[in-house]
């Protein structure tokens, strides 16, 4: 029982980073209907603008509480800003040059433009790991088993709260805002929503910049919790992210915070009750076993072909 | 004349533009690259220190700067220059129509090609022969995931599954059943086709972008099992001395009884790189000689049909169950025979040649030739993997160029290098079709 507990919070913890970047995959697929590639790779200088700044700033576990939180928010919100510029400049470059062109030519550029960033952060940051020492220790033992206790780290209590607040946020700019409400439009339909006078264009770039600093957050927990980054992770939390995405329903943001967890959950207790080489196996066969039973995900919408 | 008249007022405007353009382009390049490029982290003593390299940022945001004016001036703003990248390069489109003589040309250079550089580049020999290779191994697999892709239109991210599983038959049954490559060749084919029906079976009832992310998600699969399976695999450190091809039982060896002993030629290591030439050349030639002709039988014209429609394919009575599957299969099967290739020609293999970045590039490779295009695979080929081998000399800059490559050529042609089809059924005269007019890869 204590066992399962512990598996529970770590598979929340990192379900809830799978699932802030599969917002991004599912609010760009749902809008243009293309599978950005490159997203992972958004997600991963994120991480690597988080980890600069905190060497940058001289951020150490020795400051006081007060003082390492506001730090921490200061680099998470430069993060975001600067990922944020990453993920319009690559709509702009990759993507929208092509808009209305057939559906394979955005995925070759997408697949081009994660080429692009992850040898350019490998260039000019060098190809070693970045080890960045703990920075939120210490945490609360919530049960007391007979020789197993479950915890919950700080670090996880952070992540935990953080994403709770950013889905909160992005519930409301989704569903009250006016740019809520004309990224809904166009996701509907977007030469309707440019007939009633909605920038579609516009609306499309801070998709990608909402959904780049999405991806900044999930980038700078992912930092926090591993304490290690490389120029590849964006490949693997990408294509699990994405996996996510579908699995939830793609297009369906409350889809994607599900599937993010969801995924999160079968890879921890996969590898907390089986074997730890197989979780992405699990995964992916997860995947594939809801999709042919389910081909449109858990929360998406069927696809209604007329003729 | 009155637009001759207009015109010193409006190249005025065009430089203000291309100024307010260009700068706006260098402040967003400086606030791109002053953190990432800037400050620089290294592993020292006490943890990560950081070198700052504020230079680097100011001349990349300058070369972006200047870039983007001189492209605006020269380019995109004046009026009566070329639009776009379309303008100034040359046309790929015409090979379609010359595709009589320039495909018989390209064979003839093809068939010959160890010779010619034999007597051209008589020192650097080895390595254009290998380059040959290389590039024929990727035409091979394009040729093959576009029977998948472009004829039958089922988006598969996972191709380079089949090519594992294609290296990793010959390389086992060499290793267990001391079985030679020619007896594997064939096997190696069938196996992979048998894997590509398996995969394919769940995913019928898959489209689009569905049938993408389980297709990658098949392919990652693979390799994992690959990577984790030591006892038979050898995991992570791959498989090695696997035995190379001989000729009708001929060892290219320095030993008696070996090819150069048996035709009395004076042993040289180049022999056996020609050989593999030969039969990878032979291997890709098949390949494209039976997609040709499956056009033309009643299952190629089921692809195209299920590509353009699959619900009215479905009313004409057509099978699409046994389509998507002899489509998966006989793509899958070329993948295998490409993959024993590859297997005896490396010696040695490891899950670390079949990650997702080589099913891009094969996929790359197909959608930048055009999909459906079978001479747009072979041009493709030719710029991306030679291209990628001539810039050999910037080192760790190759990727990153092969990267910006895939975007350029993408966003200069949507539609592939070859963007015209001929189409396999036609009444008196065979026209061109516009690729604009035929569905792609939409995985219907």
């Amino acid at each position: 029982m204590e066992y399962f507990v512990q598996q529970l919070i770590n598979g929340l913890t990192l379900g809830s980073i799978y699932g802030l970047i599969a917002i991004g995959y599912t609010m760009v697929y749902g809008i243009i209907g293309m599978i950005n590639f490159a997203h992972g790779d958004i997600f991963m200088v994120g991480s690597f603008i988080a980890m600069i700044l905190i060497v940058a700033l001289g951020i150490t576990a020795g400051a006081g509480f007060i003082v390492l939180i506001l730090a921490l928010m200061l680099v998470l919100l430069m993060a975001m800003l600067f990922t944020s510029a990453w993920g319009w400049t690559v709509e702009r470059i990759a993507y929208r040059p092509l808009r209305g062109s057939f559906r394979l030519a955005p995925l070759i550029t997408a697949i081009g433009m994660s080429i692009v960033l992850q040898n350019f952060v490998q260039i000019v940051q060098g190809a070693r790991v970045k080890p960045l020492p703990p920075l939120v220790s210490g945490g609360y033992t919530i049960m007391d088993g007979n020789n197993f206790d479950v915890q919950i780290s700080n670090i996880q209590i952070l992540i935990l709260v953080t994403t709770v607040v950013l889905m909160g946020v992005f519930t409301y700019i989704i569903n009250k805002t006016a740019l809520g409400r004309s990224l809904r439009a166009c996701e509907q339909d977007r030469k309707m929503a440019s007939l009633v006078g909605i920038n579609v264009d516009r609306t499309i770039s801070l998709t990608f910049v909402l959904g780049a600093a999405l991806a900044a957050v999930a980038g700078f927990m992912y930092l926090l919790y591993y304490g290690v980054i490389d120029f590849y992770i964006g490949f693997i939390a990408g294509v699990k992210a994405f996996t996510a995405a579908v699995l939830g329903g793609i297009g369906s943001l409350p889809g994607a915070m599900l599937g993010g967890i969801l995924i999160g959950l079968i890879e921890t207790f996969w590898s907390g009750y089986f074997s730890v080489e197989y979780k992405d196996v699990a995964a992916f066969f997860i995947l594939a076993a809801v999709l042919i039973f389910m081909p449109s995900g858990l929360l998406g919408k069927p696809e209604v072909e007329k003729v | 004349m009155a637009a001759l008249n207009a015109a010193p007022a409006a190249e005025e405007n065009i430089v203000v533009a291309s100024l307010k353009d260009a700068i706006l382009a260098g402040v967003l390049a400086l606030i791109l690259f002053s953190i990432i490029v800037g400050l620089r982290t290294d592993a020292g003593a006490g943890g990560l220190q950081i070198t700052t390299e504020w230079d680097r940022v100011l001349w990349m945001a300058a070369v972006t700067a200047v870039g983007r004016f001189l492209l605006n001036i020269f380019f995109w703003k004046r009026a009566g220059g070329p639009k776009g990248l379309s303008d100034v390069l040359p046309d790929f489109n015409r090979a379609g129509h010359v595709s009589r003589f320039l495909g018989p040309l390209m064979l003839g250079i093809a068939v010959t090609l160890p010779f010619i550089v034999m007597v051209l580049v008589p020192g650097q020999s080895r390595y254009y022969v290998d380059l040959g290779v290389l590039v024929l191994t990727y035409v091979m697999l394009g040729w093959g995931l576009n029977i998948v892709v472009g004829l039958a239109g089922l988006l598969d991210l996972g191709y380079v599954a089949f090519y594992a599983v294609g290296a990793y038959s010959y390389a086992l049954l060499s290793q267990y059943f001391d079985l030679g490559f020619w007896v594997c060749l064939p096997l190696a084919g069938i196996l992979a086709a048998f894997w590509g029906i398996i995969l394919g079976f769940p995913v019928l009832r898959l489209r689009g972008d569905y049938l993408a992310i389980v297709t990658l998600a098949f392919g990652e699969i693979i390799r994992i099992v690959l990577l984790n399976w030591f006892e038979l695999t050898n995991g992570p450190n791959g498989i090695t001395q696997i035995p190379r091809p001989t000729f009708f039982g001929l060892d290219f060896t320095r030993d008696e009884g070996g090819f150069a002993d048996f035709f009395g030629l004076e042993y040289a290591a180049i022999h056996r790189i020609i050989f593999l030439y030969y039969i990878i050349l032979a291997l890709a030639l098949i390949t494209n000689w039976v997609t040709l002709r499956l056009r033309k039988l009643p299952i190629g014209r089921a692809w195209e049909a299920l590509r353009e429609d699959e619900i009215a394919c479905r009313s004409l009575g057509i099978n699409t169950t046994n389509t998507k599957l002899s489509a998966f299969a006989i793509g899958a099967m070329f993948g295998g025979f490409a993959g024993a290739f590859f297997a005896t020609r490396q010696g040695f293999i490891s899950p670390e040649s079949f990650t997702f970045l080589e099913s891009a590039i094969i996929l790359a490779i197909v959608v930048l030739g055009g999909l459906g295009s079978q001479m747009g695979v072979v041009f493709a080929s030719l710029v991306m993997i030679g291209g990628f081998e001539m810039f050999r000399n910037l080192e760790e800059f190759r990727v990153l160029v092969f990267g910006l490559l895939m975007v350029l050529i993408m966003i200069w042609k949507p539609r592939g290098l070859v963007s015209t089809r001929n189409p396999t059924v036609f009444l008196k005269e065979r026209k061109a079709v516009s690729a604009d007019l035929v569905s792609q890869g939409e995985g219907h």
